[in-house]
């Protein structure tokens, strides 16, 4: 329902500039497809030469490694031993049988979907508060999109100033405003809930710029002439925000859910930077756990073997994508 | 009327405190780092007095000790060497394919693009215990090469996504019309398309080489000593000596490097959000 709009908009973004936009589109697609294909057959061998190094070296760094990948987490490795020995299921036995691997299972998914919430709220709202130009509105971008452009490991250390455990700039407003009492005031990273809401909400804080930007575009892709017409029939703001532009931003925030997902469940650096995992495992995530098994503790086939275990979620992603891309090349 | 006048005053009035609120909560990190850079210690570590202003003078002590006594210079200075081997990489090899994919492989070139783009979605977490052993194993382990290697694994990707799209805006007649007139097909590619394209790249070695400066999990997992750090990597782990924490230099050190990289990617950053948004709007 609500992705038709959107689609309409792209092809008349397409009719928009020649002269005559409906001879134009009937003239002038198919002769363009004769061309491709012509051009195609004229030269698949130079094609494949030009494309071939690329593909081989992703073949070869990313191919690889994920068969090893498979492999080690059938084996005994370890960082340092020379041979290795096929173990079966060995190692998927002992993972599922460690508390510390349901912990991190279940705090992925509570650390992706929540702050997945939050980045979708807080960017429609950044979004819609962006759309129209204004005086100043390039300052405000720049400092909106600061979380996202610089290296998150930085920005997460700047959060961990934020929240120290006794120099925490936060608990000196809490003491001055006399919510808490000095000594009494909350530690941030230091207590299981509080570390989660805390890695939570920097994670939501790094990425929401980066769905605000894509909501943006999203935005600006609306024909206009949808939202003045309704504007012309009576609608006021808040019931064409919530009755043509959001239903119409669908599509969109759809594209930001699915990357806002991959980068925050396979991601690690916020929960190691803040937390590293602790305290007690409350913070440990699937990609820390792995790192903290397979290379701090050596056991590179129990690191492989946890992190397999983010290929499920990868393959729904990778699945719904090639879908919303389908969807733009049948249209 | 006036009915009319408090339906378009609202929305203003709201825009303006909704963007305050986020702008504050976004960037409060930032000014956080650029106060605590400057301020003496007996300052900083003062319960008592308000963290926000500065209450006694501003000092460079912090940027003195940074430069000075740690290898704050030198793990710019391996980043920017990664960045560049690794930028030279991509666009030696994202150029061509990308060329290929729009123009030489017809349809299928499309759908191996709609792939490749979809590889740069496998995160370093998943690979990054078996690459750590083949980086032992090939004798680069706590070196730089070994993220040289391993980068264009994830730059390489979205490069070519990027570039197919800009090569797709150039109009085939100028191709056509270069051929006509002596060139091969290579020959136009090299002649016509990669000069007239030069944007497109200048966003790809943008992108390459924030992506660099952005990536913490192999460079956490591949190097090892202080020397050979990338400033991602170094700051946070370096920087903390035993459990001291230099907050003074640490924030200085996280500013430094942020600045400029965020200056280079937001003059980009609407080209590459327009790779992101390919196939649910128009980019």
């Amino acid at each position: 329902m609500a992705i038709e709009p959107v689609d309409d908009a792209q092809s008349q973004a397409e009719k928009a500039p020649p002269l005559a936009p409906d001879i134009s589109d009937k003239v002038k697609r198919p002769k363009w497809g004769k061309v491709k294909s012509a051009g195609a057959a004229q030269s698949p061998l130079l094609g494949a030469a030009m494309f071939a190094p690329a593909v081989l070296y992703l073949l070869a760094i990313l191919g690889g490694p994920f068969i090893l990948a498979v492999i080690y987490a059938f084996s005994d490795i370890r960082i340092g031993s020379t041979e290795m020995h096929w173990v079966g299921l060995e190692n998927f036995r002992s993972i599922l049988q460690s508390p510390s691997f349901r912990t991190s299972i279940e705090n992925s998914f509570i650390f992706t979907f929540c702050s997945q919430v939050i980045v979708i709220i807080g960017s429609t709202i950044l979004a819609v508060a962006l759309e129209k130009k204004f005086r100043g509105r390039g300052i405000f971008r720049f400092l909106i999109l600061l979380p996202w452009v610089a290296p998150i490991s930085l920005g997460a250390i700047g959060w961990k100033w934020i929240l120290d455990s006794l120099y925490s700039v936060i608990n000196w407003v809490l003491v001055a405003v006399h919510l808490f009492k000095p000594y009494e005031a909350p530690m941030w990273l230091g207590e299981p809930h509080l570390a989660m809401a805390s890695v939570i909400l920097v994670q939501s804080w790094r990425l929401l710029p980066f769905a605000t930007v894509i909501m943006l575009a999203g935005l600006t892709a609306i024909p206009k002439e949808i939202p003045e017409a309704a504007a012309i029939d009576g609608a006021g703001f808040w019931r064409t925000l919530f009755e043509i532009n959001i239903p119409m931003m669908l599509p969109i925030i759809n594209v930001a859910v699915l990357f806002g997902i991959i980068f925050t469940f396979t991601d690690m650096t916020v929960v190691y930077i803040l937390t590293a995992g602790g305290p007690f495992d409350s913070t440990q995530v699937l990609p820390s756990y792995a790192y903290f098994t397979g290379i701090l503790g050596s056991d590179l086939a129990a690191g492989a073997a946890v992190s397999l275990f983010l290929v499920p979620l990868l393959v729904i992603i990778a699945w719904l994508m090639l879908r919303t891309a389908h969807r733009a090349e049948v249209v | 009327m006036s009915k009319e006048r408090q339906s378009r005053l609202w929305p203003a009035l709201l825009r303006l405190a909704v963007l305050s609120i986020f702008t504050i909560l976004l960037a409060f990190p930032f000014y956080w780092m650029v106060i605590t850079t400057f301020k003496q210690n007996s300052d900083l570590y003062d319960l008592q007095s308000n963290p926000f202003i500065f209450n006694a003078k501003p000092t460079l002590d912090h940027l003195r000790f940074l430069f000075g006594q740690t290898m704050y210079l030198r793990w710019l200075g391996n980043t920017a060497l990664v960045g560049l081997l690794v930028v030279t990489i991509t666009l030696v090899l994202a150029i061509p394919a990308a060329y290929s994919l729009t123009r030489l492989t017809g349809r299928w070139g499309q759908r191996l693009g709609i792939i490749i783009f979809l590889t740069y979605l496998i995160p370093p977490t998943l690979l990054f215990i078996p690459l750590s052993k083949v980086v032992a194993d090939l004798g680069l382990q706590d070196t730089i090469w070994s993220l040289v290697v391993v980068y264009p694994s994830f730059t390489v990707p979205f490069s070519i996504w990027l570039l197919m799209g800009f090569f797709k805006s150039i109009p085939r007649e100028l191709e056509d019309a270069a051929m006509v007139d002596g060139l091969t097909r290579f020959g136009a590619f090299v002649k016509m398309v990669v000069p007239i394209s030069i944007s497109g790249i200048l966003t790809v070695v943008i992108f390459t080489f924030t992506l660099v400066t952005q990536e913490f999990v192999y460079a956490l997992t591949f190097i090892s000593t202080e020397p050979h750090q990338m400033v991602g990597v170094g700051i946070p782990i370096f920087l903390i000596r035993g459990d001291v924490y230099y907050w003074g230099s640490l924030m200085a050190a996280c500013l430094i490097a942020s600045l400029p990289i965020a200056f280079l990617y937001n003059l980009f950053l609407d080209r590459f959000i327009a790779g992101f948004t390919v196939g649910a709007v128009k980019g």
